[in-house]
């Protein structure tokens, strides 16, 4: 919003520019680090491997936050269980790992992974069959939590359910997915999840090129993301959004459906978390319930509102800075990370009420 | 077009047997501007609700051109080309003026049409004439947020004409204006009417003065006057009703 207000108000160099300038400065430092870590051991300027993975992590945490804030800070959609989206890509991607483990696995079956060998299947369960094909496990990445979305937000939205019942629902979802898939015979590996992957495309995991190679397809998608997110609240569709999130009433008496655009962002928006989750999976080893957790999706909300809600960019910022503060601070003190988190997000719900983007602006003024 | 644009007759409408309007009658031709005033509780809002089919009559006519009001919803209503102004007014802070006029126009209003809509000369050139007559072309950069109560109201007016109705209602519009905004919206009303027709309620009579048209004097759901404002304002019946026996 008030980038619109800042592009329309141009002196000197205009806003838009300088904010395409610093992503992409962003970007190239970010793609920088799999090439420093190709340095040996003992240079000043390498990186460890634990740099680059933990960087994609958070890249993948990046695109979730952007998806968050595409719903939350334009349509005023507020979902705390986008966690949900973002597990259900992740075990996507698992479930293709698993396939591609063969008969490497600890029972060495040809087909079956080792859980259901263990847990007495016979065969693999129907929705099982095609994920050895890595394209259309990333459909799937893509249409299952798309197909929630779809089905969440047309029963809430046809039924007007906004605000705080919405956010409601939406945790409950996510808790409810979470019970599901701890149960072992949902053919999901249980309290378990998916772990112990191999390759991927014919690359062995665990070795310095398919790390950089999954940094760089975070990134990618990272990008990719963000330039989509950008084109879409630049276009009317992006201003009927906000139109939407300030006054839905008079959108709909405008003769818009309030519906079918609240729709089209909320499944945009959960594909987009979905293709996160799934190249989060391959890039941390393990998926298993916990992703589900409604805790995820309410630290997710909490990254977009640190950076700024209603501008991207600030998603992004938060996302990184947020999960920053966490792995270095978890590796002295975990007890305290709770208190930490929540202490900040009522620091900037009451200091910073446009978070981190908002110091800059104020800064620039 | 011959014949009225918006013709009521005999038009009643019971509330759990209170009559908001009883045996109303009321006729606005191409191009007037008309003004309709009464005590609270005189059927002002009922009668706008009745014609934009929020309301339906318990009996009577109500008729556009050869549209039967009565039969129809408020969305086919609004697309036959009857736009409503309500008391308060909503614009998107968070747009500026000319964004707030964009969505208004005419155009489809799908998502993916929106995703897709690129301004072409004529939508540009047609928001260009409505910020002029709505008097607010130099503010169209600037967010509606920051406008006054009184650029929001015609802010509004601008967004129905975007939607270029043949007939205008507009509650109460100059609630809470200053004098001088008052003036300007008596104009911009009287600019409007001529190639379309605006029904107008108000209070104020002296704004219903600035109108300088025919008004029509509601009392307890039926017609009492209707006239010029001096003829309205010296007729014993209106004089009973506004000031008391």
């Amino acid at each position: 919003m008030s980038e619109i207000a800042a592009a329309s108000a141009p002196r000197g160099i205009p806003a838009r520019l300088l904010v395409r300038g610093a992503i992409l400065a962003g970007i190239a430092v970010l793609a920088l680090l799999p090439l420093l870590n190709q340095l040996p051991l003992g240079s000043a300027l390498r990186v460890s491997d634990f740099t680059v993975s933990v960087t994609g992590k958070w890249i993948c945490y990046a695109v979730l936050a952007l998806a968050i804030d595409l719903a939350w800070g334009y349509a005023g959609i507020l979902s705390l269980g986008h966690g949900a989206f973002f597990a259900l890509g992740g075990y996507a991607m698992g479930m293709h790992l698993m396939r591609l483990i063969g008969p490497r696995g600890v029972y060495g079956h040809p087909v079956l992974p080792d859980f259901m060998v263990f847990l007495g299947y016979r065969e693999l369960p129907w929705y099982w069959l095609g994920f050895d094909h890595f394209p259309y496990a990333m459909l799937m990445a893509l249409l299952v939590p798309g197909a929630l979305a779809f089905v969440v937000g047309w029963l809430s939205f046809r039924s007007r359910i906004t605000g705080v019942y919405f956010s409601i629902l939406t945790q409950a979802m996510t808790y409810a997915l979470m019970l599901a898939f701890f149960r072992n015979d949902m053919g999901f590996g249980g309290n378990n999840g998916f772990t112990d992957f191999k390759e991927l495309l014919g690359v062995p995991l665990n070795t310095q090129g398919a790390r950089a190679g999954l940094f760089y397809a975070a990134l990618a998608l990272l990008a990719g993301s963000l330039f989509l997110c950008r084109h879409v609240v630049s276009t009317k569709l992006g201003r009927v959004l906000v139109a939407v999130r300030d006054a839905e009433s008079r959108v709909r008496f405008l003769g818009y459906s309030v519906t079918s655009f609240k729709l089209a962002v909320f499944v945009l928006s959960g594909m987009m978390a979905g293709l996160a989750g799934a190249l989060y999976v391959p890039l941390v080893g393990i998926i298993n319930p916990g992703e589900f957790a409604p805790g995820n999706s309410i630290e997710a909300v909490i990254w977009v509102a640190v950076g700024g809600r209603g501008t991207l960019v600030g998603a992004v910022l938060g996302a990184f800075s947020v999960n920053a503060v966490k792995t270095w601070l978890t590796s002295f003190a975990p007890d305290l990370w709770l208190f930490v988190l929540g202490g900040l997000f009522v620091a900037v719900t009451l200091l910073l009420p446009q978070g981190l983007v908002g110091l800059f602006r104020r800064r620039a003024r | 077009m011959s014949g009225p644009v918006l013709y009521l007759d005999g038009v009643s409408v019971v509330f759990d047997g209170f009559r908001a309007l009883n045996n109303l009658s009321l006729v606005v031709d191409p191009g007037e501007l008309r003004a309709v005033i009464g005590p609270n509780g005189a059927g002002k809002t009922t009668m706008m609700d009745v014609i934009t089919g929020k309301t339906r009559p318990t009996a009577g006519v109500v008729t556009f051109g050869d549209h039967d009001l009565t039969k129809m919803d408020e969305a086919a209503i609004a697309n036959l080309g009857i736009g409503r102004k309500f008391q308060k007014p909503t614009v998107f802070d968070a747009l500026t003026v000319f964004e707030n006029l964009e969505l208004a126009l005419k155009a489809p209003r799908d998502p993916w049409s929106c995703l897709r809509w690129r301004l072409a000369a004529a939508a540009r050139a047609r928001i260009g004439a409505v910020l002029e007559e709505i008097g607010l072309s130099a503010r169209a950069r600037e967010l509606a947020g920051v406008l006054s109560h009184g650029q929001r109201q015609w802010l509004e007016i601008g967004m129905l004409l975007m939607q270029d109705p043949e007939l205008l209602l507009v509650d109460e519009p100059v609630a809470g204006m200053t004098d001088q905004e008052t003036e300007q919206t008596a104009a911009l009303l009287r600019r409007i009417a001529g190639r379309r027709s605006v029904v107008v309620v108000e209070h104020d009579l002296e704004f219903v003065r600035a109108l300088g048209e025919k008004v029509t004097v509601l009392h307890e759901g039926t017609m009492l006057s209707e006239g010029s404002i001096d003829a309205v304002q010296n007729d014993p019946r209106v004089i009973e009703v506004y000031l008391g026996r």
